[in-house]
């Protein structure tokens, strides 16, 4: 084992015992559980919306739509179809990942600032929809009146519902199977040609690569992974928010990638837990916490654009 | 009937006029920048606020002369300050930074000017309707149309007849032959961008008349104005002054027969345009990508 790979193997591991640990060491900071939930689901957003970003290279603005509709799939799922909390988190990312799949063919053929401001008109189309469909989704109120359901393993149930730890475990059992996916793909052959894309589209073109279906379903499955996180997010709140299909949430999106390193895998991760708990904080102490995180944008775009982790390799070297 | 139909028409062209000036702005921007500038609500805000507060002092007419200059110098210094910096980086940049400025704009008026709408007392003689039957009509609602009028034809005069016009068009087509011809690039994209900035105070000052001001209000012309660009045509300024125009007369119309689908209705018209022709309306090929 050459010296690169313990690294990883030592960063790895730190990762996950600092994942596995949190709910220990964050009472003690002023932290609370449920917190560190959000920092896992948000992250898993913000990491779904990277897979695309970061290792295609397409701008998509308007993420936070897939999201929403995860969360609205797994709410309706709850409150009308079945009480089970599996079965709402597959056809939340399900209604994600569908949509997005229809949208991304129309939209595949753009590139750059234009595919990201039809990513954004369209991410609107589907916040209209909640926001005006008051009867199916609550309209400006939000779907309300579902809860998340024990696991039923048949012998025995897991409790997720009143136990804060137990449901943190379970949203990090989500957050690892989906993780291990995202780096499944991203290893494979395909994922490579997505970096090949990013590097330099014109000469994967040459090299027969077919550039508009790779980057197809690229936005497909980070759109699905989206889905997936916003299940997850309506399963935290138990409430599905029409402003989580909005484009200032996308924003949020992006900056948490951009801010914890766009180029690496858990960079996104990191973002997130800077960006969810400096919310948290902001908006307790300051009304006027809005140009704070808009400061924030200004700050990291012009000071740290290649976000915490570019940073700190940077320096390194 | 007639006159529900007439009133709804007339108020979907004003809106539509609105949503010109700043689609124009922005789309001026877009194409020579590459940047989307999604503070452009954030200066249609200040230019509002700008004239609500000389307006006392000046009258409307000072105001109405005097706060869209004023609100494209403020466009010159941010697009010195913090954009030029990032021309020439991943297009995400400008998008995130602009994002971020939108809301400290939107946060700072409400600190500064209070989270109530002002209101711009306009002359009183613009405030009267035309006649009885066409209550809807007031004077100041032909002005502003005028005006937009006017505004969108010297743009596109100044596009087609002065040296700058003719730089910026190049520009659009080949920004670098451009700079290889010896003309000043960063020169060129910041009077760009006070022009587009100017359209957004001049419609700020137009809105703040007719609808009193918000914090909020440039927020919500942002996202009709994005698709008016991208159903005139990414990248053709005839075609967005034809995209803000149609959105504007749609989502009018459909306010007669359905009115919870108003704002619905330029989201389908979008999906529709671009499913006929992904260009849109007066795309070209090549302007696109």
């Amino acid at each position: 084992m050459n010296s690169a790979q313990t690294r990883k193997l030592i960063t790895l591991t730190a990762i996950w015992a600092v994942l596995l640990f949190a709910p220990f060491w964050m009472l003690p900071l002023g932290g609370y559980t449920a917190l560190a939930t959000r920092v896992l689901v948000l992250g898993l957003a913000a990491m779904s919306l990277n897979f695309l970003l970061g290792f295609t290279g397409v701008l998509s603005f308007g993420h936070a739509a897939y999201f929403g509709l995860g969360a609205y799939g797994a709410g309706l799922t709850l409150k009308f179809l079945a009480p089970s909390t599996p079965l709402a988190l597959v056809l939340g990312m399900l209604l994600g990942g569908v949509c997005g799949a229809l949208l991304g063919a129309l939209i595949v053929r753009r590139r750059g600032v234009y595919f990201a401001m039809v990513t954004i008109a369209f991410g609107q189309v589907f916040y209209y929809i909640a926001f005006q469909w008051s009867s199916l989704t609550g309209g400006d109120d939000g779907l309300r009146g579902f809860s998340r359901q024990p696991i039923d393993f048949g012998l025995f149930q897991i409790d997720i519902l009143s136990n804060a730890n137990n449901f943190y475990y379970f949203v990090l059992f989500c957050f690892a199977l989906m993780v291990g996916v995202m780096g499944y793909i991203l290893r494979s052959p395909f994922g490579r040609t997505m970096i090949a894309i990013r590097e330099n589209e014109r000469r994967s073109r040459f090299l027969g690569i077919p550039v508009e279906r790779h980057i197809w379903i690229a936005f497909t499955l980070s759109c699905f992974f989206m889905g997936f996180a916003g299940a997850l997010y309506a399963l935290v709140n138990n409430f599905a928010d029409p402003r989580g299909l909005h484009y200032s949430q996308s924003g949020d999106f992006v900056m948490m990638a951009v801010m914890g390193g766009m180029r690496s895998f858990w960079g996104p991760l990191l973002g997130a837990a800077v960006f969810v708990v400096l919310q948290d904080y902001l908006s307790s102490v300051t009304v006027n916490w809005m140009s704070f995180v808009g400061l924030l944008f200004v700050l990291v775009v012009l000071f740290f654009p290649r976000g915490l982790l570019g940073f700190i390799q940077r320096s390194k070297a | 009937m007639t006159q529900l139909l007439l009133f709804n028409v007339t108020n979907g062209l004003i809106i539509g006029a609105f949503y010109v000036l700043m689609a124009l702005g922005l789309s001026l921007i877009l194409n020579l920048s590459n940047v989307i500038n999604f503070a452009h609500g954030g200066f249609l805000v200040i230019g509002g606020y700008i004239a609500y507060t000389i307006t006392p002092y000046i009258g409307f007419w000072g105001a109405l002369l005097l706060a869209p200059p004023l609100t494209a110098i403020i466009g010159l210094i941010v697009e010195r300050v913090l954009i030029r910096p990032l021309y020439g980086r991943d297009p995400l940049y400008s998008l995130l930074l602009t994002f971020g400025l939108a809301f400290m704009i939107e946060d700072g008026t409400r600190f500064i000017w209070g989270p109530q709408g002002k209101p711009v007392t306009i002359p009183p003689f613009l405030a009267q309707p035309l006649s009885n039957d066409l209550f809807f009509i007031t004077g100041y609602r032909l002005f502003m149309v005028a005006v937009v009028m006017i505004a969108v034809a010297l743009l596109f005069v100044l596009l087609r007849y002065t040296r700058l016009g003719v730089r910026i068009r190049a520009g659009t087509l080949d920004l670098e032959t451009v700079a290889a011809l010896g003309i000043n690039v960063q020169m060129l994209r910041s009077l760009n961008f006070a022009v587009g900035i100017f359209l957004a105070g001049l419609s700020g000052v137009l809105a703040a008349g007719q609808l009193g001001l918000e914090p909020t209000m440039g927020t919500g012309l942002l996202m009709p104005s994005f698709i008016a660009i991208i159903v005139g045509g990414i990248g053709s300024l005839p075609g967005t002054l034809a995209g803000g125009l149609l959105i504007g007369v749609a989502s009018g119309l459909t306010a007669v027969f359905l009115p919870a689908a108003s704002e619905a209705v330029i989201y389908v018209l979008m999906a529709v345009v671009l499913l006929l022709r992904p260009r849109g309306l007066f795309g070209e090929e090549g302007m696109m990508t």
